[in-house]
């Protein structure tokens, strides 16, 4: 059952799933976005087509305004470890901290100096410069993404460290750099990262072009911008099945408990393990309830064979367990989301190729609408990486319950959650209003 | 390496500090003196002067967490989780800093403008407030025990030294923030802001003289190092002399040079904080051996030279990043072409 306790570290989870999961509804955005943004100006200079020209103001107003709210909502994510997670942050901060600051000296002075010649450099930079400053900040964006996606890894298969000090004094201490950087979930972690990113940047421009279409506006921009957009949506979803599917291999020998509660396996039968496409988890009856089970399937994704076992629930510690209900309804949210990306993208190329593309209006319909699942992808499989490794906040090294501050109240931990709300609250409300006006100005000249 | 790890990334640390104080500082003080502007026109012209930079500058305090974080996460995990209240405050100053600068002029609603001018100058103000408070109380010691855990109240932050230093960064920052207008405008309104200078350099000088003969008088060991490295004060007279330039070139009509000198006011203030912090990072009020300096509160060895090697790698793509864009906004603001 889930119940809630006003304690310090459930009111800090709380406040840190809040905050993390309102920033990451811009990162992947703009990284998406700065992709197409490449390619719709590098277009424009090599053509000089004014309606190029035009795509790629509007696409840049559009990210821009996404960029300031990744940007606002970022700084909290830079302290949060330290005023909640005081006694993690002393544990990690070798390892951790090294990644972080990794990333403020790597990227985030090249995409906010360059964010500003982006918006603002129209008139002031030639053409190839302002180019140059696009490209800049989408490189930005993904070496941002390569140093906070290590440092998560990390905490998911820690490697290339040793343990120094004992009981209250011990920490992780760096021994090899390339090896904490390279460890053994980070680069399939930082490839799903980002194509999670194009499929919501293309989805996005897919959905807003659509709208133009529908409603006979802006035509030439919105085929456009929707055909380079749904290139990228279809090689994105075509990719990030791949990589999924090498990440919960890499799981399943790295963190097989998180792997277990993705699928809700709670018991070893040593047999062949099934896949649920669907059901409702169970964990006191360890069992799934109206389950739909394809027989062998997870032996078979992970093995390559239809027979073997895989690890089970009840062969890991109870004390070890993570919770199953959230992580598999998230990790089953995701997949799901991924087959649909490729189902509608994989359509659209074909009507594409078939020239009938901008006629089917209720394709358009769905792409207008379409542009949630993204997003949703995005949230769920963080919300399955993350509660999926629980009860540890480094794998096997560190309790998510012996990590908060020791010095904080649940007061202050109120206090803080209950103004984040507020202030997210009205942020989101401003950003859907503003982005709103945006779109239906349109991409022509500004008042 | 010449010098020790520790003290390189004390140095470090600095760095972004000032970095931070003087870039961001500009932001904040055209923030706090934002209600003195007459009318929209001119309000838009305040926001627009700051508006391609101040995202630019703050990533210099994100670095800063990032770096402290790396290099002395005891100093990260004891001062952020102390300082909770604050911190939080701080954090909410700075994200309605920014949307206030972002959503102002999206509606021509006047009562949407008003809220947001009023937030933008409220935001404005009380960041740098807390800045300064927070470097009062490091300076002159917070209750840390021997487990390396601050053991204070929140109104025990709330002394009146480090209230005083508060204060002396809102008006340097205000100040800082009038010369910058003063590069950036033009007509009337540079006209007035001539005015806001004057009285910001009064109020700044007559804080900086109290805070100095408070600090002396109070905390003498924040001098200890003048006392044994006379060379140190060579950054006093420089200080002494950045204050002074600041009139003598507003009276020659070098509007540049006075806020240059303004940046090297504060990059010698944020200097001699360092000065009296070192080799402490936070001290302790109940004992000096539970001071948190650069050597109990630091990574291991091999990740401060590894982070080093990033700081090497990393640090002068940053200064031409800063450079290039600087030079690409540099000039007045454009009335025309005005985006916030």
């Amino acid at each position: 059952m889930l119940t809630i306790r006003l304690d310090v570290e459930s009111l800090s989870r709380l406040q840190f799933a809040l905050t993390i999961m309102f920033h990451y509804l811009f990162p992947p955005l703009t990284i998406g976005l700065s992709v197409i943004m490449v390619i719709i100006e590098g277009l424009a200079l090599k053509t000089g087509d004014r309606v190029y020209e035009n795509m790629a103001r509007f696409w840049t107003k559009i990210f821009a305004l996404n960029f300031v709210m990744g940007v606002i909502t970022g700084v909290v994510m830079e302290f949060q470890f330290g005023t909640n997670w005081a006694t993690y942050s002393r544990f990690v901060g070798d390892v951790f901290g090294s990644a972080l600051a990794a990333e403020g000296i790597f990227a985030f002075f090249l995409e906010s100096g360059f964010l500003a010649v982006l918006v603002f450099g129209w008139d002031r930079v030639s053409p190839r410069f302002h180019f140059l400053a696009t490209v800049l900040v989408s490189l930005g964006g993904m070496f941002s993404a390569v140093w906070i996606v290590v440092a998560n890894s990390w905490q998911q298969t820690p490697a290339g460290f040793h343990i120094a000090g004992q009981g209250a004094q011990a920490r992780a201490e760096i021994t090899d750099f390339w090896a904490m950087v390279f460890n053994p979930s980070s680069a399939d972690r930082l490839i799903h990262t980002l194509l999670g990113s194009f499929v919501l940047g293309a989805f996005f421009v897919m959905s807003i072009s659509a709208y133009y279409i529908l409603k006979d506006r802006h035509l030439e921009f919105a085929r456009r911008s929707f055909r380079i957009a749904l290139f990228c949506a279809f090689f994105s979803s075509m990719l990030i099945i791949v990589s999924g599917h090498h990440q919960a291999q890499v799981t399943a020998q790295t963190q097989p408990a998180k792997l277990a509660a993705f699928e809700g396996h709670f018991r070893q039968t040593s047999g062949p393990a099934p896949i649920y496409i669907f059901g409702i988890p169970d964990s006191k009856n360890e069992t799934v309830r109206f389950g739909i089970p394809l027989p062998g399937l997870l032996s078979f994704l992970v093995h390559g064979s239809f027979n073997r076992p895989v690890t089970a629930l009840d062969e890991i510690p109870p004390s070890d367990r993570p919770p199953v209900a959230v992580p598999f309804f998230a990790y089953h949210l995701m997949v799901g989301c991924g087959m649909f990306f490729i189902a509608l993208s994989t359509y659209a190329m074909f009507l594409h190729w078939r020239g009938v593309l901008f006629e089917k209006r209720w394709l358009l319909w769905v792409f207008v609408f379409a542009v949630c699942a993204p997003y949703l992808a995005n949230q769920a499989g963080w919300i399955a990486a993350e509660v999926g490794r629980q009860p540890w906040v480094v794998y096997g090294l560190l309790r998510t319950s012996e990590a908060v501050s020791k010095t904080v109240g649940v007061w202050e931990v109120a206090f803080s959650i209950a103004l984040f709300s507020l202030v997210y609250v009205l942020l989101f409300g401003i950003w859907v209003y503003v982005l709103d006006n945006k779109i239906k100005h349109g991409p022509q000249e500004e008042v | 390496m010449i010098i020790d790890l520790h003290v390189f990334w004390f140095l470090m640390l600095g760095v972004l500090l000032m970095g931070y104080a003087i870039l961001d500082g500009f932001d904040l003080g055209v923030g706090i003196l934002h209600p003195l502007a007459k009318g929209d026109q001119e309000r838009r012209v305040l926001m627009n002067a700051i508006g391609p930079l101040w995202d630019g500058n703050e990533v210099w305090l994100v670095t800063f967490g990032g770096a402290l974080f790396a290099a002395f996460p005891d100093v990260y995990a004891t001062v952020f989780s102390g300082f909770y209240v604050p911190l939080m405050l701080v954090l909410f100053a700075l994200i309605f800093r920014g949307i206030s600068i972002e959503f102002r002029s999206k509606q021509q609603s006047q009562r949407w403008r008003n809220f947001w001018d009023y937030a933008f100058f409220a935001s404005s103000l009380l960041a740098p407030f807390l800045f300064g408070v927070a470097v009062g109380n490091l300076m002159s010691g917070v209750p840390i025990g021997p487990d390396k855990e601050f053991s204070g109240t929140l109104l025990g932050l709330l002394k009146p030294y480090p209230l005083l230093t508060g204060t002396l960064t809102v008006a340097v920052f205000a100040l800082h923030g009038a010369l910058f207008l003063h590069l950036k405008t033009e007509g009337d309104l540079q006209q007035r802001v001539q005015r806001w200078i004057w009285t910001s350099f009064g109020v700044f000088l007559v804080l900086y003289i109290i805070t100095t003969m408070v600090t002396l008088f109070y905390l003498p060991d924040a001098a200890r190092h003048l006392r044994h490295s006379p060379v140190l004060w060579l950054v006093v007279i420089l200080n002494v002399l950045a204050i002074a330039n600041i009139p003598r070139a507003l009276y020659f009509h070098r509007a540049g040079y006075a806020f240059f000198s303004s940046c090297c006011t504060i990059a010698a203030l944020s200097f001699l904080f360092g000065v009296a912090l070192f080799p402490n990072l936070a001290v302790s009020s109940l004992s000096p051996a539970w001071s948190l300096t650069i050597y109990n509160a630091a990574s291991s060895t091999a990740t401060l030279a590894i982070m080093q090697n990033v700081a090497f790698l990393g640090f002068p793509f940053v200064c031409a990043y800063t450079a290039v864009v600087y030079w690409v906004f540099r000039g007045k603001v454009e009335v025309g072409s005005m985006i916030y």
